[in-house]
């Protein structure tokens, strides 16, 4: 329990008549990377907001590094750093000006070090001194995270970061978290891409219309799955064919056999039992 | 207090990058002064002064109500866009960002009223008044930009669009033109003249241009006073309330 930073029980969150949280409940280990993975609308960017102390739960507790986000709200702020969805940056200041900001509010002692170290961090030099609303998405979503990581937080809330970003900044973007978590921050991430959870996480938990359907490593979940066939892999085609034939003639010439484990995706459907829309969500 | 300083710095930064809202709040009003004072002033006989000594104070009051309305989109912006979750985590005073715009507006809204009062003059503006009038006039001027950019910032936080916000803004730069600012109320229709009477813009230019005039002081001092204090507590406490409301 001790070396559990977030630990959310049986959180709920309904607006209005809409119960957008049921029943939510995980945890997460002290220097680890946590996948809340779902479609959109499953509840994401709700358990964050609760999370970082923006909106208040009906029912449930959640703490985050010791303390309770409802009555201990300010020494949770002082933990977390919050990337939301839609990029928390000024566009009419430069990215010299807003990383300056953000020092100046949390009253680090070297404002002018840092600021030069993150910019430095993620390749914004050379555009320090424009204004942000000339900077490209990926541009942006770097500055944000800079923002985000100039208090040396112990906690990461990365709201789907990846999404709208060219699979070059969303690769560069995964080294960066990585990184972060090498060096102890814990980083929680909303994600709706399988492929990212799978890439990056310690830990996955599936959150659908308000309540988590399951969690575990990522090989944990894809065990999960009931139905586990296997697959035979020849070199070539031809000699697949051939060997077939063999096989049935004679059973010998297989060049290799491995267990058919399912994607992450297969255990994503199967659990959620729904059809896959199309990759390309909002 | 800290935090409300950086966020002042804040905002200041966002007024000097967008300097189409200050030009805005000085050009209209100074082609309006021009037009008002050379081109009707002629025809206009409101008595033994000059006409552009009459319209300036509702000039400037105009001129503080257009530059307001960018306070008003820039507290729209702020809360319809990520910014405003980031702050709101940050270990900070929450408040300290509507202060930055309030501060960041006044202090705007002054170097405008300095610029229209320093152009009126090329114009044929005298003014008459002393020191201690013009301390008055400058007090006054004050509470009134105090008063208007926290309902800008009331109407940022209720704006959905920031057409909306500039929307909201607008009846406060047509309200000095329903008042004592051009036309002596006297002059005006009755049931115009009753409406012209009560809404605050008149005591308001009444107050300033007697300072400025050195005209006796009357009732229109009191009633500017309480009029720009009473709608700064209410808007002020207003924009906390809807803040915070909007934190939920």
């Amino acid at each position: 329990m001790t070396n559990n930073i977030i630990t959310v029980s049986h959180l709920k969150k309904s607006f209005k008549d809409n119960q957008v949280l049921k029943d939510v409940s995980f945890s997460i280990k002290k220097g680890s990377i946590f996948a809340l993975l779902g479609s959109n609308g499953a509840g994401k960017t709700t358990t964050v907001r609760i999370l970082s102390t923006l909106s208040k739960p009906n029912g449930g507790k959640a703490s985050v590094c010791g303390y309770d986000v409802v009555r201990q709200g300010e020494k949770v702020r002082k933990c977390i750093s919050l990337t939301g969805q839609f990029a928390a940056v000024d566009e009419v200041l430069t990215g010299r000006e807003n990383l300056s900001l953000i020092g100046q509010l949390i009253r680090l002692p070297n404002v002018k070090e840092k600021v030069d170290y993150w910019l430095t961090q993620f390749r914004l030099e050379d555009a320090a001194n424009r204004q942000v609303s000339t900077y490209s998405g990926g541009m942006r979503r770097r500055l944000d995270i800079a923002m985000s990581l100039m208090g040396n937080p112990q906690v990461l809330f990365l709201d789907e970061p990846t999404t709208g970003l060219d699979p070059q900044n969303r690769l560069a973007t995964w080294e960066m978290v990585k990184g972060l978590a090498n060096e102890g921050t814990t980083v929680f991430l909303t994600t709706q891409y399988l492929e990212e959870a799978e890439n990056l996480a310690d830990n996955i938990a599936i959150l659908h219309e308000g309540r988590i359907i399951a969690e575990g490593t990522p090989s944990n979940l894809k065990e999960k799955m009931p139905q586990r066939g296997a697959q035979i892999s020849f070199s070539s085609e031809k000699e697949a064919a051939k060997a077939m034939k063999l096989l049935i003639d004679n059973g010998i010439a297989v060049n290799g056999i491995e267990p058919n484990l399912p994607t992450l995706e297969d255990v994503f459907l199967t659990l959620v039992g729904e059809k896959k829309e199309g990759e390309n969500h909002a | 207090m800290h935090d409300a300083w950086i966020m002042i710095k804040r905002s200041m930064l966002i007024v000097l990058r967008s300097p189409e809202a200050m030009a805005m709040a000085i050009i209209t009003p100074f082609f309006l002064m021009v037009l008002f004072g050379t081109v009707f002033g002629n025809i206009a006989d409101i008595g033994p002064y000059n006409y552009i000594d009459f319209i300036v104070p509702g000039i400037v009051l105009q001129s503080v109500a257009q530059g307001t309305q960018y306070t008003a989109v820039n507290v729209y912006n702020d809360m319809s866009k990520g910014i405003i979750d980031r702050f709101r985590s940050m270990p900070i005073s929450k408040a300290s960002v509507l202060t930055g715009h309030a501060a960041a507006s006044i202090v705007r809204n002054t170097i405008t009223t300095a610029v229209i009062i320093g152009t009126a003059f090329i114009v044929g503006f005298r003014p008459q008044g002393g020191f201690t009038d013009w301390l008055i006039a400058a007090g006054i001027l004050t509470l009134f930009n105090i008063a208007i950019s926290w309902m800008a910032i009331l109407f940022g936080l209720l704006s959905k669009t920031p057409d909306g916000a500039i929307g909201f803004m607008f009846p406060f730069f047509i309200l000095p033109f329903i008042s004592s600012g051009f036309a002596p109320i006297e002059t005006m229709p009755r049931w115009l003249r009753w409406f012209a009477e009560y809404q605050p813009m008149s005591p308001v230019i009444d107050a300033t241009r007697n300072a400025m005039m050195d005209f006796p002081r009357d009732n229109s001092l009191w009633w500017a006073l309480v009029w720009c204090i009473g709608i700064t507590v209410f808007a002020f406490t207003c924009a906390v309330q809807v803040f915070k409301r909007r934190t939920v």
